[in-house]
């Protein structure tokens, strides 16, 4: 029973795989490209140790992201409003984390709570608009990115940047000291026997994620609050009715979800940038929605699709020295996307049906027995 | 809702063109009194004006497209990914070929988008939204990736932005109103002499006249035109009615023998080439290249118009046409959004006031504390930072949802999945 | 007359559902021009037969013919074009849409491309007034009422040519002033030469009114009578087959201490409309009250006050001594408010996840489903099988997803779940809605059950005969008043209905 429980499991996310393979495959065909020497290429260069450390790094905060929007998609809401909640917060943080004079670990738990904190009180404006004026959490979220893109260039501009710098071209924050840093786990990999090459560090930030997302895992599976947010996502009027306050229901969302949205920009910022620039990591908020909806809204589905998307981006640089244009992994992305949503949802319909007539079949068995055994 | 005997026949239709014609009016009287106070001649120049037509139209033809998907019953999250493919393929048509066949290469790609949306939520019963976003996704991918196929070696482009598109698409100039030309000879320009002459109001209109009717592409003509030909097709043709029933009540149109699911496909494909359209246009009405990122989030303002227009095609020219004006200022000048300020302060506690009217003492509260703040940052503020002006559209659009989302009534059906033969009894 | 061809002929009718059969072997054969009834319990087969007819389902074995000539049905345009129209239990209109528009939906009138507005217009009035069915073109259907909604389904199956009508429940929402004016215009309908095949589980409705009766049980044809060949005694056992359950109840099991009172209650929407007014009533424990009425007249809105769903309130509300106006939904429940849902899957379960989840619901932060923070699944397990044996619930497992399971048995697990919760009070709306005679048994022994417990019991029905056989106190709500007191005992279904649709007040006028 079980073993067939997860081999269903198993059957859309492979099915998906398969077909995204096959239409990427497809998509390179269209370029006179071979497919066989595409996948064999980003295969052999992807798993060279520097690349998984890179992929990882890459996964981390997409990971991050994911389960952002994954709680809010548990809940049925469209928390599309990440990325301008982790630009907001990232750059607040840096400030804050670079000129408040506080000793170094107590440094690393400020800006870790400032990310949240600006993260949730971004979010928190789109709840509020949702709950008392009915607006669309998607739309409103989106428009919310543009407006927080805006602030945090002005901010950045005008009150945040580090002065005095002379000949520089790029505006950024004060260095964040590194005694204020979260070391990266290089000294770790080493002690496992791992030698990675120099220049290429682990995020530190790794266990952090790890703690995140089993967090993610137990508030939603194993406690009440868990088993209210999926009621109102799976049916909101049975919530209603079964005692849950949506309205009440939503906001926690939103300042939860905007909190570890927050926390997206922090693997970067202490494991490459050290301040927050104009230049900054961006995208990782949209990814973070396809991170979410390809691994299900699940912590471990979303730590794979994290670490695939982060995969993909490396292999993909070895496939311009070999004249195939890196960007079909753009389009792999895509279609990964679109494949595993499709996918799961015919495997559901399927299941579905089969589990209403195995059932039915049982229960007409129950039935008749009770049926026969006299009275 | 209480069961009631049937009451005398209820006038329905109120005369809202009246209404909305009435509103229009005040606001421009409303504009003009602050233009006079402020000196900010470009809140209501003919300058001004056009450009609002120009930059509303890409907003009001994705609005339209949203309009179709969402009578049919489709949310259509991706109307901007559909754009994105519009723009793309619109203008590398028009760089191979000129500008009319980028306008119909644009309209086919957002129409493949749209069958692909099409075919997610309608065949496969996927969420509206999670398929809108990943079509969003799916656009910007396979643009960049095109860009590089198509673009490489191309002088003057890259893998994020196109060559220039040849030609352009014609305007047009209202003879002796706006100073076109009739038979070759130049006419004279009534509606720019009225606005040169500064006079309260009356030059206001004359500036808005001038400019809706000066150098006004062909394009824009189509797609105004698109706003009376969709309330026609929608609630006049027998296409329209099976189209709506469809968004209303699918079981019941399908028991009546509508196809839904053809009814669907047709309206989301229409919904993806008149977001393709919009993408076109903005290629050869704004830049004359396609350039990644060149939609910024207008697919979302449009379904944004869309709702504020209570999904009916007036209202979503109204809505685009106010969002237009917020984009066209700021492109303007800092001045005008200076003086924008003072508007939306006046205008706030004009809110303020009705909303205690109607006895809602809370909101009424926060609209006048809201109001206060702007006034305050417009007393206070020399001119308004360009970070800030660049975002004036986004916030335009969510001050309006927040203040606009009750009064609604979006298609009953809108949203949800449908699966050919369910019905409503268990 | 004698040796006329049936009109429609149905021989040898099969068809199976994932762990049913619907119709078994069905036979029915109505003749030109008669008024045909077709009677059953609920489950018993009688609308999946029609759908048949209509073209909405396909047979898997037997014939139809029409006319003496055998027809394939592939959709309900296939029916009509045969001249038979269906008028649903459920309307299928669409209320954002004006009555010409719904009347001409895939039928329409056509200029060219535009629709011949006109035409229309003078082909429903035509048809309105030859047959007598009142009707205003241009009027959204929201703005209906209840009978005039069925009109407007009844027109839109005469303005497509249909001249054979099936009627699937058509009293069902109405009430017994309305219910004389449908049969006048069947009548009526009947004298300019249309069929109707109707179904209905009412039997006096169906002695009234038709020609034939075919008796339809567990998905077979049971019998074909003539009314005046049958009494209703006979019929009701030829619908059921043995005794008939019935919902009566002997000895009073009422206390004195009262177990929820409310005094006052009005609520109005937003806008200031007022939904419930001034509602005053008390429920003592081991007391049923039962509340009758037709629907939209306030059910909803006093259950969902009740309940705390509702978020502008006057008035008290009181469960037993304390005052719970003000508290939550979570409050009241986790303090012995047990609710039954009127529409079990739309408020009542979560479909999708399993049973052990779904006994859960409504309880779900105190024992044994609960502790502290943290869900205890395995007490919820537990408590599952306990419910689903006590309840005589049939499923496969605690751990199968709620929809495999039927109707019935949801029914049964909601009821279980919410009795097994220690209740002070139960709300029930709708108890027996939809469910088969078995599971409305169940349902009525567990209400009888609650009573003699000593909880307080809200009733709320549009089943006259559940109401009044399990109720100590019936009152009717009119229009979001509380109008009428009644005696279960003595009261009779033409009093109740004329409470029920304000007749009472007419006639105190006049």
């Amino acid at each position: 029973m079980r073993v067939r429980r997860m081999l269903i499991a198993l059957l859309a996310p492979v099915s998906a795989l398969v077909l995204a393979v096959l239409i990427s495959s497809a998509a390179v065909l269209l370029i006179h490209k071979s497919p066989i020497t595409t996948f064999r290429l980003m295969a052999s260069f992807g798993v060279r140790t520097d690349s998984l450390i890179f992929a990882a790094n890459e996964a981390i905060p997409l990971f991050v992201s994911g389960l952002a929007v994954a709680i809010g998609f548990k809940m049925g809401l469209f928390n599309i409003g990440v990325e301008g909640q982790y630009t907001l917060a990232a750059l607040v943080a840096a400030y804050v984390g670079a000129v408040t004079p506080v000793p170094g670990v107590i440094r690393i738990v400020l800006i870790l709570l400032v990310a949240m904190i600006v993260g949730a009180a971004w979010a928190s404006i789109g709840g509020v608009l949702k709950i008392t004026r009915g607006v669309h959490e998607v739309i409103s979220t989106i428009m919310l990115n543009f407006v927080a893109f805006g602030i945090t260039a002005y901010l950045l501009s005008h009150f945040l940047k580090q002065q005095n710098l002379r000949g520089d071209f790029v505006i950024k924050t004060k260095e964040i000291p590194s005694s204020g840093l979260i070391p990266s786990l290089n000294g770790l990999l080493r002690a496992l026997g791992v030698h990675p090459p120099a220049g290429s560090e682990l995020y530190g930030f790794l266990p952090l994620a790890i703690v995140i997302g089993v967090a993610y895992y137990v508030l939603v599976w194993r406690t009440r609050f868990g088993y209210d947010l999926r009621a109102s996502g799976s049916n909101p009027d049975a919530a209603r009715v079964s005692g849950v306050d949506s309205r009440a229901m939503v906001m926690k969302m939103m300042i939860l979800s905007g909190a570890i949205a927050g926390l997206v920009g922090m693997p970067d910022l202490f494991g490459l940038y050290h301040r927050y620039t104009i230049d900054f990591v961006a995208g990782l908020g949209f990814t973070g929605i396809a991170v979410a909806l390809v691994g299900r809204n699940h912590p471990v589905g979303i730590a794979l699709a994290a670490f695939l998307f982060g995969f993909l981006d490396r292999a993909a640089q070895i496939l311009d020295l070999e004249g195939i244009p890196k960007e079909i992994t753009i389009i792999m992305r895509g279609v990964i996307i679109l494949c595993v949503v499709i996918a799961y949802e015919v495997v559901r319909r399927i299941v579905q049906a089969q589990e209403v007539r195995a059932a039915a079949e049982r229960m007409r068995l129950m039935t008749q027995e009770a049926e026969s055994v006299p009275a | 809702m209480i069961a009631e005997t049937a009451p005398a026949v209820q006038v329905r239709r109120r005369p809202r063109f009246a209404v909305a014609l009435i509103v229009a009016g005040l606001i421009l009287a409303l504009l003009s009194f602050v233009r006079s106070v402020t000196g900010a001649d470009d809140l209501t120049s003919s300058g001004t004006f056009s450009a609002t037509l120009r930059v509303s139209m890409p907003i009001l033809l994705a609005g339209l497209g949203g309009l179709y998907a969402e009578r049919a019953g489709i949310v259509n999250i991706g109307l901007e990914g559909m754009m994105i493919l519009g723009t793309w393929f619109g203008a590398w048509a028009g760089w191979q070929w000129g500008p009319w066949a980028g306008v119909l290469m644009g309209m086919a790609g957002g129409a493949t988008g749209g069958l692909l949306h099409a075919v997610a939520t309608v065949s496969f019963g996927i969420d509206h939204i999670i398929s809108g976003v990943a079509i969003n996704i799916l656009a910007a991918g396979v643009t960049r990736f095109l860009s590089v196929i198509a673009y490489t070696n191309v002088p003057g482009a890259g893998i994020t932005q196109s060559p220039q598109v040849k030609g352009s698409i014609p305007d047009f100039n209202l003879p002796v109103a706006a100073g076109g030309h009739i038979f070759g000879l130049s006419t004279p320009d009534v509606f720019g002499w009225i606005e040169r002459k500064r006079w309260f109001f009356l030059s206001d209109v004359g500036a808005l006249l001038k400019g809706l009717t000066g150098n006004v592409a062909v394009l824009t003509i189509i797609a105004i035109a698109l706003v009376p030909i969709t309330w026609w097709i929608l609630w006049r043709t027998a296409f329209g009615l099976r189209l709506r029933s469809v968004g209303e009540h699918p079981v019941a149109a399908e028991s009546l023998g509508v196809r839904v699911y053809t009814m669907k496909y047709i309206a989301v494909v229409i919904s993806g080439a008149l977001a393709g359209m919009a993408g076109a246009f903005l290629v050869f009405e704004e830049a004359g290249i396609y350039r990644e990122g060149q939609t910024a989030g207008r697919g979302f303002i449009a379904l944004a118009s869309l709702i504020f227009g209570n999904w009916r095609p007036m209202g979503v020219a109204a809505g685009a046409g106010l969002f237009g004006y917020a984009d066209a200022l700021q492109l303007r000048s800092n001045t005008s959004i200076l003086a924008l300020l003072l508007f939306a302060a006046i205008a706030l506690a004009l809110v303020a006031v009705w909303l205690l009217t109607r006895g809602r003492i809370v909101p009424a509260l926060a609209v006048a504390v809201l109001s206060g703040m702007v006034f305050w940052w417009h007393a206070v503020a020399n001119t308004v930072p360009n970070e800030f002006i660049a975002i004036t559209p986004y916030v335009v659009t969510l001050l309006v949802l927040a203040l606009a989302a009750q009064r609604l009534r979006p298609p009953a059906a809108d949203g949800r999945r449908y699966r050919k033969g369910q019905s409503e009894a268990v | 007359m004698s040796e006329s061809v049936p009109v429609v002929e149905l021989d040898g009718i099969t068809k199976r559902f994932p762990g049913v059969v619907a119709n078994d072997r069905v036979e029915l054969r109505v003749m030109p021009g008669e008024v045909h009834a077709i009677v059953g319990e609920n489950g018993a087969g009688k609308s999946t037969l029609m759908k048949i007819l209509y073209g909405m389902q396909r047979p898997d074995e037997g014939t139809i013919r029409v006319a003496g000539a055998e027809v394939h049905f592939r959709s309900p345009k296939d029916a009509l074009a045969k001249g038979i129209g269906m008028v649903h239990q459920h309307f299928m209109l669409a209320d954002n849409l004006t009555v010409l528009e719904n009347v001409i939906l895939g039928f329409e009138p056509r200029r060219g491309p535009t629709i011949d507005v006109a035409q229309a217009k003078e082909r429903i009035e035509k048809l309105s007034g030859s047959y007598g069915l009142p009707l205003q073109p241009d009027r959204l259907v929201e703005d209906l009422a209840v009978g005039e909604r069925q009109r407007v389904e009844i027109i839109k199956v005469l303005y497509r040519g249909a001249r054979i009508l099936i009627l699937d429940e058509p009293t069902a929402v109405l009430v017994p002033a309305e219910v004389e004016d449908l049969f006048d215009h069947l009548r009526e309908l009947q004298r300019e030469g249309v069929t109707i095949i109707f179904i209905s589980h009412k039997l006096e409705e169906v002695l009234t009114l038709a020609d034939t009766i075919t008796v339809m049980r567990g998905g077979r044809t049971v019998a074909t009578v003539k009314p005046q060949d049958v009494t209703r005694r006979q019929l009701a056992e030829l619908m059921v087959g043995s005794e008939l359950p019935r919902p009566e109840t002997r000895e009073s099991t009422v206390r004195d201490d009262i177990a929820m009172s409310v005094h006052g209650l009005t609520v109005r929407t937003k806008e200031g409309r007022v939904l419930l007014e001034s509602l005053s009533f008390d429920i003592r424990r081991g007391e049923v009250l039962g509340i009758a009425g037709v629907e939209g007249n306030g059910q909803r809105e006093l259950v969902e006050a009740v309940m705390g769903l509702s978020p502008v309130v006057e008035g008290t509300i009181r469960l037993g001594e304390r005052v719970i106006t003000r508290w939550s939904t979570r409050t009241r429940r986790e303090n012995g408010i047990s609710y039954i849902p009127e529409d079990r899957q739309e408020m009542g379960l979560l479909l999708p996840s399993p049973l052990w989840e779904n006994t859960m619901l409504g309880h779900q932060t105190k024992e044994p489903f609960a502790r502290g923070p943290w869900i205890d699944a395995d007490g919820a397990r537990e408590r599952t099988r306990l419910v689903l044996d006590d309840f005589r619930v049939v499923a496969p497992g605690v751990d199968v997803s709620a929809y495999v399971l039927s109707g019935g048995n949801q029914q049964k697990l909601i009821v279980g779940r919410e009795m097994t919760a220690d209740p002070l009070m139960l709300i029930a709306a709708q108890p027996t809605r939809g469910i088969d005679v078995g599971a409305q048994a169940a349902v009525w022994d567990e209400i009888r059950r609650a009573r003699k417990l000593g909880l307080g019991v809200l009733l709320i029905s549009a089943d006259l005969e559940e109401l009044i056989g399990l109720s100590d106190t019936l009152y009717v709500i009119f229009r979001g008043r509380l109008v009428a007191r009644l005696d279960p005992q003595t009261v009779t279904p033409q009093e109740l209905g004329s409470y029920m649709t304000g007749a009472h007040l007419e006639a105190e006028e006049g």
